[in-house]
C-alpha cells in the first residue's frame, strides 16, 4: 500500500500513495479541525475580545495567565 | 488512518501542552504576579492622584478565582488544552500534507509541519503584536486588539500554506533549493507589507486620543498634575522576560509535538514499508 517512509530514490508514484481518499477522512479532518478551532477560541479569545455567552467572566479569569502567556490580548 | 493520526496529534498536543505548563510555571509565573503587583500598585496611586483632585474612586471588583488557582490549575489547564488542539490541527495539517508535499520521512513531515504551525500560529503574528502580560493592555482597545491578533495569525497561515504550495510550484522549474528561497522570500515580503499596514496597538484612535502618539500600551510614568513621576513605567527588563518566555514555551510545545508525533507517525507509518515495494505496483 504505502511507501511512507521512503528514501528519496523512491518515484514519486509509490511516496505518494497514502494521500488519503476524500469522503471519509474529510469529515474527520474537518471535525478535529473545527473543536480545535472551538477550543482555541474559549482560550483565547472568548470573554475578551469577543464573547458568546454574555458578561460571563469565569473561563477568562480561570485560564487568565496561560491566556496572556500564549500572546492572546486579554483584557 | 486519519483517525490514528489524529489520535496521536492529540496525544502528542498533550505532552507539548504539559512541558510548555512545567516551563511557564517556572519561568513565566514570577513574571505574571510582578505585573499584577505592578499593577494593583499603579491604580493604588491612581486612586490616592483622583482622591487629591476630588474625583470618584472605584472599588476593585472581588476575584473570581483566587491568584493560587489562576497561577497552578488555571495556567495549566490553559496551556496543554491548548496544546490538544495545536496537536489536532497538527494532526490535520500533517495528514493533508502526508504524500503531497514531496518525498519526505514522516519524522521530517512532522518536524516540518511543527515549524510550520509555530511560525504560523504565534511567532509571526507575535511579531507584530507580541505578547503581553497582565498590567499591559487598555480595556477600552480589547475588540480592536483582539482583532488585529487573530487578522495576524489568519494572514501568516494563509500566506505560509500559500508559500508552500508556490515552492512546490516552482519547484520542477528552480530546483528544491532556489524554489524554496524564492517562497521564502515571497512570504517574508507580504508579511512584511502587512505589518507595515496594520496599526501598532499604541496607534489605535481609543489610544491616541487618550495618551498621545506611542506604539504600545505598555504602561507609561504616572505623573501627577504638576508633572512629578509618582509611580513608575512598566519594567523593560520584566516585559522582555515575559515575552522571551512565552517564545520559549512556544518553542517548547511545537518542538514536542513534532517530536512525539514525528516517533509515532513513524511507528504507525514504518510496518508498511517493510513490505516489499513490489506489493505497491
Ligand atoms: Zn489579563
Amino acid at each position: 500500500m504505502s511507501n511512507l517512509s521512503a528514501q528519496t530514490t523512491v518515484p514519486t508514484t509509490t511516496s505518494t500513495t497514502i494521500v488519503l481518499p476524500v469522503s471519509k477522512a474529510v469529515l474527520w479532518l474537518v471535525g478535529t479541525a473545527v473543536l480545535a478551532l472551538l477550543a482555541y477560541y474559549f482560550i483565547g479569545v472568548d470573554q475578551g475580545a469577543y464573547s458568546i455567552f454574555g458578561k460571563d467572566m469565569h473561563i477568562h479569569e480561570f485560564v487568565h495567565d496561560a491566556r496572556h502567556f500564549l500572546g492572546f490580548p486579554c483584557h | 488512518m486519519e483517525r490514528q493520526l489524529i489520535l496521536r496529534g492529540l496525544l502528542a498536543g498533550g505532552a507539548g501542552g504539559l512541558v510548555a505548563f512545567v516551563f511557564a510555571r517556572i519561568f513565566a509565573e514570577p513574571q505574571i504576579q510582578a505585573a499584577i503587583d505592578y499593577e494593583s500598585g499603579r491604580s493604588a496611586a491612581q486612586q490616592t492622584l483622583d482622591k487629591a483632585a476630588g474625583l470618584p474612586v472605584e472599588a476593585a471588583e472581588p476575584d473570581l478565582f483566587s491568584r493560587t488557582l489562576q497561577a497552578n490549575v488555571g495556567i495549566g489547564l490553559g496551556m496543554i488544552l491548548f496544546g490538544i488542539a495545536m496537536g489536532a490541527l497538527f494532526a490535520v495539517a500533517y495528514t493533508i500534507c502526508l504524500g503531497r508535499v514531496g518525498k519526505l520521512r514522516p519524522r521530517t513531515l512532522a518536524m516540518l509541519v511543527a515549524v510550520g504551525g509555530f511560525l504560523g500560529i504565534y511567532f509571526v503574528p507575535f511579531l507584530k503584536y507580541p505578547a503581553n502580560p497582565p498590567a499591559i493592555g487598555h480595556e477600552e482597545t480589547i475588540h480592536d486588539r483582539g482583532n488585529l491578533y487573530l487578522l495576524m495569525v489568519f494572514c501568516s497561515l494563509v500566506l505560509l500554506v500559500g508559500a508552500v504550495a508556490l515552492g512546490k510550484r516552482l519547484t520542477p522549474r528552480l530546483g528544491n533549493w532556489n524554489a524554496t528561497l524564492l517562497a521564502i522570500a515571497a512570504y517574508v515580503v507580504v508579511i512584511g507589507v502587512l505589518m507595515a499596514v496594520l496599526p501598532s496597538l499604541g496607534q489605535l484612535a481609543a489610544n491616541v486620543q487618550e495618551y498621545g502618539r506611542h506604539a504600545t500600551e505598555t504602561p507609561l510614568p504616572l505623573t501627577d498634575d504638576k508633572g512629578t513621576i509618582v509611580y513608575p513605567g512598566f519594567d523593560a527588563d520584566r516585559l522582555y522576560a515575559f515575552r522571551l518566555y512565552s517564545v520559549g514555551a512556544q518553542v517548547l510545545l511545537w518542538g514536542v509535538i513534532g517530536l512525539v508525533f514525528g516517533l509515532l507517525a513513524d511507528r504507525l507509518l514504518r510496518p508498511r514499508t517493510a513490505t516489499p515495494v513490489a506489493s505497491t505496483v
